[in-house]
């Protein structure tokens, strides 16, 4: 009853304050201005010599690929937004939000919302320079949404629609839904051993390993960078 | 390939990793990167100072001069580096571009020296960043009518041969151009004059006759006002019928401003000699007399500044309807509310609404004639908040008509505020078809077959199918696409394999959904070994076609490199025969959706029209084509379905 009665006191007195600064017609700009806080956030990554050691990387391939994330994200993180925007520009005919978010929840290792500069080099040497297995590894990070461990059909689902989205226009709408849904299915078909309706990491890892074609693949990106 | 991103071509490239297990076809082969020089400083010398940057950065943008090979040219083997005979200062805002991707206009800088800088460059104005767009579009703008402004002035030399029709007209507008036309001028001048003032002597009271009250001087001397009137009148009419002779376009005339005036002006006079037997109609046709009025517009010929006035007005028109709608609220506001405080008093002249708008608009407008007053102190209050809002209310508006009265005085024919937003549109449009050029490269780079010729698994494709001409034209090509540009390619293409689909240029994805979509829907089965058997798939529809083998399509695709459609054929009868005769024809109906089904090429949308579906394309609900090049030229021969990939 208390807490009811003080409430309406302050916003009795918070009335009557506006009303005075309406009669004497102060600006009331220095209000909003104090409870602004700054949220310029500045980071800096480790030093070379440490990324060096916990990379594939050389040293000018560091320096390089740092030069070209200052100049694009100059408080030294991506936030997701940034990195949905940048990701849009490779795919302009399509619409690469969706893939562009369970990206950065991949890369985004500690979960805070935002990506520096060393969580996605380390990311770039395993994908890059990494074995297969680790690569299939993130790969399956990637597509386990909800990170428990298990590739539902769901999230399956979920995960090839934000890919068949990249073509954007190129799909027509009606015939995506049952690409998908077709593509799915055959993914299952080969991933899912047990027939449980679920992959598991191991699963997964063993039915690609087994797979030529995937293997190969996995290794056309070594030389970037 | 989108310009400004290349440092991150490196991480999606690396996220393409996550296609991967879910793809069911080989990947193309990455382009290598053959000079796998590091990243090195070059030196650009502009007129003596020396800039440096990385090679990268200016590599970011590969169709400028700085970006492409064109800098080669400018390469000073002695000294190992680059020079530019230009403005230095200029240099700075170009050199700030590929830094930090956003174009700055300098305000201190003349516009056309910047845009011959930029022409020089090779980079296009429209990408100037929206901080100086404004600026840099007014100044073009300015200059673009000091230019014009000097280019008239040169106009009134006289040109040799023309008809006395055309003479006549140039005198009638610009009456300093010969003796004739001045004479002319400053009597039809005299002539308004003196029509104006007859018109309002004819109403004063001249001299009372000692038996009559004061009567007008038309009444008193009639005979003379009508000669006068007539005389004007005539002079009003042969004007009129001389310009209607001269006008190069009478049609026009007619229609514009000043020939309306003319006509109004000279009306009331033939339709008064009409009717001045019938009595009854006379009273009304006295009004008529009103329209005379008119003549003094016929001034604006004559005055510079009455067109401006009335130009201003135009262009205000805005700023004026705004003040007359705001004007109406609260006259209506306060009229009710004067009405209501001044329901009690007895003897109040408020007698109802509508008369107490009279009252308002007096007040607002801080007349005050004061026959009429609230009595009540209600009222009173009423009424000096009234007069006080209608201070504000007017006060508002004005100022902005002014400014521009004097813009457009100063300006004499500046473009008014709605040609700013199809500028806008127009530089919008500019962006997205200079950026739709870079997202459609790809479609555009298959078309050249370039990534046919990466294909892992079926290195037959390759160029000893295709002749030689082309094979040429594909080293070519293959070198000018820019290591950044040929990766992001790749990427796409990787794309393009994890969803067994191919990208297609987006103006004709609608066309061809309409009209297929209908037939073939429910025989979708997106077979996935499109590209690697020819045989080995199970789809039934491709066996009942009699498709033709897969080697034989992409070798035709590359015999009709130089043309600007992209070609799929999948499955047809007489496809080599008919096409190149059809190429020409440009077509771009696209059919039937169901090559889908067959899934011979692509997966995709577009599929070829096997003959009995030929009535397809003559279905009511078949869009026109969109695209306004093509010829609407159905062509029930050809089974090649052409996409226009530009």
């Amino acid at each position: 009853m208390s807490s009811r009665r003080r409430r309406c006191k302050r916003q009795l007195i918070k009335f009557t304050q506006h009303i005075a600064r309406l009669i004497t017609g102060t600006l009331n700009s220095d209000n909003e201005d104090e409870e602004q806080e700054s949220t310029t956030v500045r980071y800096h990554p480790e030093n070379l010599e440490h990324l060096q050691s916990q990379t594939h990387f050389s040293r000018q391939e560091l320096q390089l690929l740092y030069r070209g994330f200052k100049n694009d994200c100059p408080s030294g993180v991506v936030n997701e937004d940034t990195f949905k925007n940048i990701y849009a520009l490779f795919f302009p005919l399509g619409d690469s939000a969706k893939y562009a978010q369970f990206l950065f929840n991949a890369f985004d290792k500690d979960k805070n919302g935002s990506l520096s500069f060393e969580e996605l080099v380390c990311d770039l040497s395993v994908l890059l320079r990494g074995t297969t297995e680790e690569k299939l590894n993130w790969a399956f990070d990637l597509y386990d949404i909800n990170k428990d461990g298990q590739i539902t059909k769901e999230e399956m689902l979920d995960i090839l629609k934000s890919i068949y989205d990249l073509m954007g226009k190129s799909i027509h709408p009606r015939f995506k839904e049952e690409a998908v849904r077709q593509h799915v299915r055959m993914f299952f078909q080969k991933m899912d051993i047990n027939q449980d309706g679920v992959i598991t990491i191991d699963e997964f890892i063993d039915c690609c390993q087994k797979d030529e074609n995937i293997m190969q693949s996995l290794k056309i990106f070594d030389n970037a960078v | 390939m989108a310009a400004g991103v290349a440092a991150w071509l490196p991480f999606a490239r690396a996220a393409a990793i996550g296609w991967m297990p879910v793809a069911n076809l080989p990947m193309p082969v990455a382009p290598t990167n053959k000079n796998k020089h590091q990243d090195e400083l070059i030196i650009l010398n502009v007129s003596g100072r020396r800039f440096q940057t990385w090679r990268n950065t200016l590599d970011r943008y590969p169709d400028t001069l700085l970006g492409s090979s064109e800098k080669e040219f400018f390469f000073n083997e002695e000294t190992r580096e680059y020079f530019f005979d230009r403005d230095p200062d200029l240099f700075r805002s170009i050199l700030n571009f590929y830094r930090t991707g956003k174009l700055h206009y300098p305000r201190y800088e003349c516009i056309s020296a910047y845009d011959e800088e930029l022409a020089f460059f090779g980079i296009i104005p429209e990408i100037i960043s929206d901080c100086c767009y404004e600026e840099y579009k007014d100044r073009k703008r300015e200059n673009i009518e000091r230019l014009m402004d000097d280019l008239e002035d040169n106009k009134d030399s006289k040109l040799p041969n023309m008809t006395f029709r055309e003479t006549m007209w140039r005198a009638f507008e610009n009456p300093h151009t010969s003796t004739m036309a001045l004479v002319f001028y400053y009597v039809t001048g005299f002539f308004i004059a003196i029509s104006v003032i007859t018109n309002v002597v004819e109403t004063v009271p001249c001299g009372s006759m000692p038996n009559q009250r004061d009567i007008p001087c038309g009444e008193r001397y009639t005979e003379a006002f009508f000669c006068m009137d007539t005389a004007c009148v005539m002079i009003f009419t042969v004007e009129y019928l001389m310009r209607l002779f001269a006008a190069p376009s009478r049609y026009r005339f007619m229609r514009s401003v000043m020939s309306i005036i003319d006509v109004v002006a000279i009306l009331p006079y033939y339709i008064g000699l009409v009717m001045t037997n019938n009595e009854d109609v006379s009273g009304a046709f006295v009004t008529l007399r009103v329209f005379r009025v008119f003549r003094i517009f016929k001034f604006s010929r004559h005055s510079q500044g009455l067109r401006i006035l009335g130009y201003t007005l135009k262009s205000c028109a805005s700023e004026l309807g705004f003040l007359l709608f705001s004007l109406t609220m609260a006259i209506i506001i306060f009229a009710t509310v004067m009405f209501y405080a001044e329901k009690g008093s007895s003897s109040s002249k408020f007698t109802s609404i509508p008369a107490s708008f009279w009252y308002t608009i007096v007040t607002m407008t801080t007349l005050g004639y004061g026959d009429m007053v609230p009595k009540t102190i209600a009222g009173k209050i009423f009424g000096s908040i009234c007069s006080l809002s209608g201070v504000l209310v007017i006060a508002l508006p004005v100022p902005v008509i002014v400014s521009n009265f004097s813009r457009i005085y100063h300006q004499n024919q500046r473009a008014d505020k709605r040609r700013a937003q199809k500028v806008q549109k127009a530089r919008l449009a500019r962006m997205r078809i200079s950026k739709s050029g870079s997202s459609n490269a790809f479609v555009h780079s298959k078309r050249n077959g370039l990534n046919q010729s990466l294909e892992l698994t079926l290195p037959y494709y390759k160029m000893k199918l295709s002749p030689q001409g082309s094979l040429e034209e594909d080293q070519q090509l293959k070198k000018t696409t820019s290591l950044l540009e040929s990766q992001h390619h790749h990427l796409l293409h990787c794309l393009e394999k994890t969803t067994n689909h191919e990208f297609v240029d987006e103006r004709l994805y609608e066309q061809g959904y309409l009209q297929t979509a209908l037939q073939n829907f429910p025989s979708q089965s997106p077979s996935l070994s499109s590209e690697e058997g020819i045989t080995g798939t199970c789809c039934s529809r491709r066996t009942k076609k009699n498709m033709q083998p897969l080697s034989a399509t992409h070798t035709h695709t590359h015999n009709l490199q130089e043309l600007s459609a992209l070609h799929i054929q999948c499955g047809e009868q007489q496809p080599l025969n008919t096409s190149r005769s059809s190429l020409n024809l440009m077509s771009d109906e696209s059919g039937s959706l169901n090559c889908k089904s067959s899934g011979l090429v692509t997966t995709a949308i577009i599929s070829i029209p096997t003959p009995p579906s030929n009535n397809s394309r003559a279905s009511p609900d078949a869009p026109p084509p969109p695209n306004p090049d093509a010829p609407p030229l159905p062509n029930p021969g050809t089974d090649v379905v052409k996409i226009s990939a530009l």
